[in-house]
C-alpha cells in the first residue's frame, strides 16, 4: 500500500510538469493524463504485491534474494523510487512461472551468487554485508572481469540487469523516472519551443 | 479424396487477398456496383479487440514479453503490442531458400494484411521509376508512364489521406496532401545537419490523418500506429476500404480461405478459384467471371505457378516463363547515433504520428560519376519512445554496472538516440527469383516457394553510401555513431533480402507477351479475366515504399476491369 501512495505522488509530479508544458504549447491533455495516472496507480496495486506476495515460481529464499538484487541494480534515490517499488521481483517471478527457460536462468544464477558468496564470506548473498554484496556485483557487472570462474555470474548478471531494467522502466515509477508522457489522446500535436531551444543551443548547429 | 464443395452461383469478381491491393480492388469494384467475393487466408479483424494502441506495458502481466517470455528468446519479432499481422514463419506454411542465397519472407494472415501495421510512408514513384531503362539503361520500362498513374495517385492520396507539402523535387513527386505535422526536437537537429550537408529534409508523407477524411476521425497523436489504430486515423485497407464495402451489401468476405489454384475452362479462362477452408480442412470451389489476385507479390506468383493445366503446363498465364522472376526488395541499411545535445531535453510528449515527421528524399540524382545508379531516401527515428521490454537492453549492455549511476545515465540518455535508415532502389537481376520447390508442400498440400536472391554491386555500393552519409549526419549533429539499427540482419553491410518487406516484381507487366505476364492494366496477356494488383506487377522497386503505388495501380486496374465487364469483354 505504501508503494502505491509514493508512485501516485511521482505520477502527479509528472502530471504537474506536463501541465506546465501545456501552458507552453503542448495540446490539452489533462483529462487523458489524469485517466492515465489513475489507471497506472490502480495497476501498481495489483502489480507489486507488497509483503504478502506469494512467489509463483521461485522459493521464498530465491525471491528474497532477487528482491535484494533488484534493489541494488535500480535503487530508489532522491529523484525517484526503485525496482522494489516497481515490482521487479514480482514481475520476474511471474515470468519464470510462464517460462521454464527463464526460470532456469534465474534459479541457476541466484544459486551461483549464493555459492560464490558462501565461498568468499561463508554467507548466502542475502545474509552478506551490503559492501560484500556490491563487491560481488563490481565483478559480475562488467564484461572485462570475465574469467572461467566469473563467466557464469557475468552471464547471469546481464540477464538480471536486463530484466530488472525492463521491469523498472515499464512500471509507473519507472515511467515517472524517465518522464515519458506519451501514448495519450491529444487533440493536436506541437513541440515545446523550450525543448527545441535547449537542444539547438547545445548542438554544433546553433 | 473427399468431395469438393462447389458453389453453383457464379460470382462477379473474386478478389484473393485483402491488403493494400485487394482492399483497393474491393473498394473500387463495389463502388462501381460490382458484386465482389473476397478470400482472405487469415481470420477476420476486430480492431476493438485486436489493436492494443493505448495499453502501457504494466497493464499486462507479462508487460509485453509474451505469455511465455517469447520476447526474451527471440521468438517474437514484432512484440505483443503490435497489430496481429504476421511473421517470417507461418506454422504449417514453410518456404525454402536456395543454398547460396539469403532471403526471408514475411507473410500476413489477417483481414487487411500488412496494412494494419505498416509504416504508412506514402511516396509516389518518380517519372524515371516508370522508365528505368530509358533513364539509365538498367531494368525494363513499364508499359505505362508517370502521367498514366498520376490521376490514380491523386485518387489514392485523396482517399487514404497523406500528409505532406509541395516541394517540386523530381525524386519526390508532389501529391494531394493533408497538412504536415510539426517536426520533433531531434528532427529539427537532423534538418539543420542535412541543410549543412546539402541534403533536403522535408515534411514526411504519411498515411495518417492530420484532418478528418471520408468519415475517419483525425489522428489523436498517440504515436502507436504500428499497433493498429482503433479510430482508423492511420490507413488500413481493412478499416478504410473493406469494412465500409461490407456495409454496401456488395461484398462477401470469406476468411480462413487459402487459395490453392485457379481453375480454367477449355478456352483457358479462369472459371473458378479452388481454396482450402482452413477451419474444416475441406476444399471448396467458387465460380467467378473474373479474378483479381492480390495475395502479396510472392504469394501471387506461387498461386499462378501452382495453377497448372494442359494449356498452361508451367502455371496459368505463364508461357513467358516470367512468373516468379524479377524478385526485388528494398535496399536497407541503418545506423543509430547518440546525440549529446539531446541529453536532458525538457520532457514533453514527442509521439505525434507514428514514425517520422520529416524525411530526406534522394538528392544526387543528377550527380555525375556516382558508383551506383539511382538512389535511396532516408527515414528517421528518435524521441521519447514508450518504454517497453527491451527498450534499454542496448543501453544496459553499453553502460554496464548497476545502481544509481546506471539509473541516472539511462535517464540522461533517454531521448538522445536517433536512427537513420536508408531505403533504396534495387535493380532487378536474373539471380533473384522465386519458384516452386519441387519437393515440398505446406500443410494444405499446396506446393511451396523456393527463393533465390542476390544483391548486385549496385545495391552494395548504395548501402555503403548510406553508411557514409549517416556517419556524416550524426557527426554534424555532434553525435556518436552507436552501431547498426538491425545488427541481426544488416551485419553484412546491407539488409538480408526480404527483410524490408517490400517484395515486388514477380508477375511483371509489359507490352511484349513473350517477356511479361500482364498487360498495361495488369490483365494477364493470355487470360483476359485474370488480374494481378499487389506489387507483383512492378518492374521497378525504387526508393519509394511500394504501398501507395499498389493502391494507385490497383485502383487503375479495378476501374479497367469494371469497364471491361460493362462492355462484356470479361
Amino acid at each position: 500500500m505504501s508503494n502505491f501512495d509514493v508512485s501516485r505522488r511521482d505520477l502527479l509530479r509528472t502530471l504537474g510538469s506536463s501541465m506546465v508544458l501545456t501552458a507552453s504549447g503542448v495540446g490539452v491533455l489533462s483529462p487523458a493524463l489524469a485517466q492515465h495516472v489513475h489507471q497506472a496507480v490502480s495497476d501498481t496495486k495489483s502489480m507489486s504485491g507488497g509483503a504478502d506476495y506469494q512467489p509463483k515460481s521461485l522459493t521464498p529464499h530465491e525471491f528474497a534474494t532477487l528482491r535484494r538484487l533488484s534493489d541494488i541494480i535500480v535503487p530508489a534515490d532522491d529523484h525517484s523510487k526503485g525496482a522494489l517499488d516497481a515490482g521487479a521481483a514480482e514481475y520476474i517471478d511471474f515470468m519464470c512461472s510462464r517460462s521454464p527457460e527463464l526460470a532456469q536462468i534465474f534459479t541457476g544464477g541466484l544459486a551461483w551468487i549464493d555459492v560464490d558468496m558462501k565461498r568468499k564470506h561463508d554467507a548466502a548473498f542475502l545474509d552478506a554485508k551490503p559492501e560484500q554484496q556490491t563487491a560481488l556485483l563490481d565483478v559480475i557487472a562488467f564484461k572485462k572481469n570475465e574469467t572461467p570462474e566469473t563467466a557464469p555470474g557475468i552471464h547471469f548478471f546481464m540477464w538480471a540487469r536486463n530484466v530488472v531494467v525492463d521491469a523498472y522502466y515499464t512500471s509507473p515509477v519507472g515511467i515517472a523516472d524517465l518522464g515519458f508522457m506519451g501514448n495519450m489522446v491529444l487533440s493536436s500535436f506541437s513541440v515545446p519551443q523550450e525543448a527545441i531551444d535547449y537542444a539547438v543551443k547545445r548542438s554544433p548547429l546553433a | 479424396m473427399v468431395q469438393i464443395q462447389r458453389s453453383p452461383q457464379v460470382h462477379d469478381v473474386v478478389v484473393i487477398g485483402s491488403g493494400a491491393g485487394g482492399g483497393t480492388a474491393v473498394k473500387v469494384l463495389t463502388d462501381l456496383g460490382i458484386n465482389v467475393t473476397l478470400l482472405e487466408a487469415g481470420p477476420m479483424l476486430n480492431p476493438q479487440k485486436d489493436f492494443k494502441e493505448h495499453l502501457l506495458p504494466h497493464q499486462v502481466d507479462h508487460r509485453g514479453a509474451g505469455e511465455h517470455a517469447e520476447k526474451y528468446f527471440g521468438r517474437q519479432q514484432w512484440g505483443f503490442f503490435e497489430a496481429p499481422n504476421g511473421f517470417w514463419e507461418v506454422p504449417g506454411e514453410p518456404y525454402t531458400v536456395a543454398k547460396d542465397a539469403d532471403f526471408r519472407w514475411f507473410r500476413s494472415r489477417i483481414l487487411g494484411g500488412r496494412t494494419n501495421h505498416y509504416g504508412r510512408i506514402s511516396l509516389r514513384f518518380s517519372d524515371y521509376d516508370f522508365k528505368p531503362y530509358s533513364f539509365d539503361g538498367l531494368g525494363t520500362d513499364w508499359p505505362i508512364s508517370y502521367e498514366d498513374m498520376a490521376p490514380y495517385y491523386d485518387k489514392a492520396e485523396e482517399f487514404i489521406g497523406v500528409t505532406g507539402t509541395k516541394e517540386g523535387i523530381r525524386t519526390a513527386p508532389d501529391g494531394v496532401f493533408l497538412p504536415p505535422i510539426a517536426p520533433r526536437v531531434h528532427e529539427i537537429l537532423i534538418q539543420k545537419a542535412s541543410r549543412k550537408l546539402g541534403i533536403p529534409c522535408i515534411p514526411s508523407r504519411m498515411a495518417m490523418l492530420t484532418k478528418s477524411v471520408h468519415g475517419r476521425a483525425a489522428c489523436h497523436y498517440c504515436g502507436q500506429c504500428g499497433r493498429g489504430c482503433k479510430t482508423a486515423s492511420a490507413f488500413s485497407s481493412s478499416q478504410a476500404m473493406i469494412f465500409p464495402a461490407m456495409k454496401t451489401g456488395k461484398l462477401t468476405v470469406i476468411t480462413g480461405a487459402m487459395a490453392r489454384e485457379l481453375l480454367t475452362d477449355d478456352a483457358g479462362k479462369v472459371r473458378a478459384v479452388s481454396y482450402v477452408d482452413k477451419a474444416t480442412r475441406t476444399d471448396k470451389e467458387i465460380r467467378c467471371r473474373a479474378v483479381v489476385v492480390a495475395a502479396s507479390a510472392c504469394e501471387s506468383a506461387r498461386l499462378l505457378l501452382n495453377s497448372k493445366s494442359t494449356k498452361f503446363p508451367n502455371g496459368i498465364a505463364n508461357s513467358s516463363a516470367m512468373v516468379g522472376r524479377n524478385l526485388t526488395d528494398t535496399v536497407g541499411y541503418g545506423l543509430s547515433g547518440q546525440i549529446p545535445a539531446l541529453e536532458g531535453v525538457p520532457r514533453h510528449n514527442s509521439d505525434g504520428i507514428g514514425g517520422m515527421h520529416v524525411y530526406m528524399p534522394w538528392w544526387e540524382l543528377d550527380k555525375k560519376n556516382k558508383d551506383f545508379p539511382r538512389g535511396y531516401h532516408i527515414e528517421i527515428g528518435g524521441g521519447f519512445g514508450i518504454p517497453q521490454i527491451g527498450s534499454f537492453h542496448g543501453e544496459a549492455a553499453r553502460l554496464e554496472g548497476y545502481g544509481a549511476s546506471l539509473k541516472k545515465d539511462i535517464r540522461q540518455n533517454y531521448g538522445s538516440y536517433i536512427g537513420l535508415s536508408g531505403r533504396g532502389d534495387m535493380i532487378p537481376n536474373e539471380h533473384s527469383f522465386c519458384e516452386i520447390d519441387p519437393q515440398q508442400v505446406d500443410q494444405w498440400g499446396i506446393p511451396t516457394l523456393r527463393f533465390h536472391f542476390r544483391w548486385s554491386e549496385h545495391e552494395i555500393k548504395q548501402a555503403q553510401h548510406m553508411r557514409d552519409t549517416f556517419q556524416n549526419i550524426i557527426q554534424a549533429m555532434g553525435g556518436k555513431v552507436m552501431g547498426l539499427n538491425h545488427p541481426e540482419r544488416e551485419a553484412r553491410g546491407v539488409s538480408v533480402g526480404g527483410t524490408i518487406i517490400h517484395e515486388a516484381g514477380t508477375v511483371c507487366m509489359g507490352s511484349d507477351p513473350k517477356k511479361s505476364v500482364l498487360n498495361a492494366y495488369c490483365q494477364a496477356h493470355e487470360v483476359n479475366n485474370l488480374f494481378v494488383c499487389d506489387a507483383a506487377p512492378f518492374l521497378t522497386n525504387p526508393d519509394k515504399n511500394v504501398t501507395l503505388t499498389i493502391v494507385a495501380n490497383a485502383w487503375r486496374t479495378s476501374e479497367h476491369l469494371a469497364e471491361e465487364m460493362r462492355k462484356g469483354n470479361v
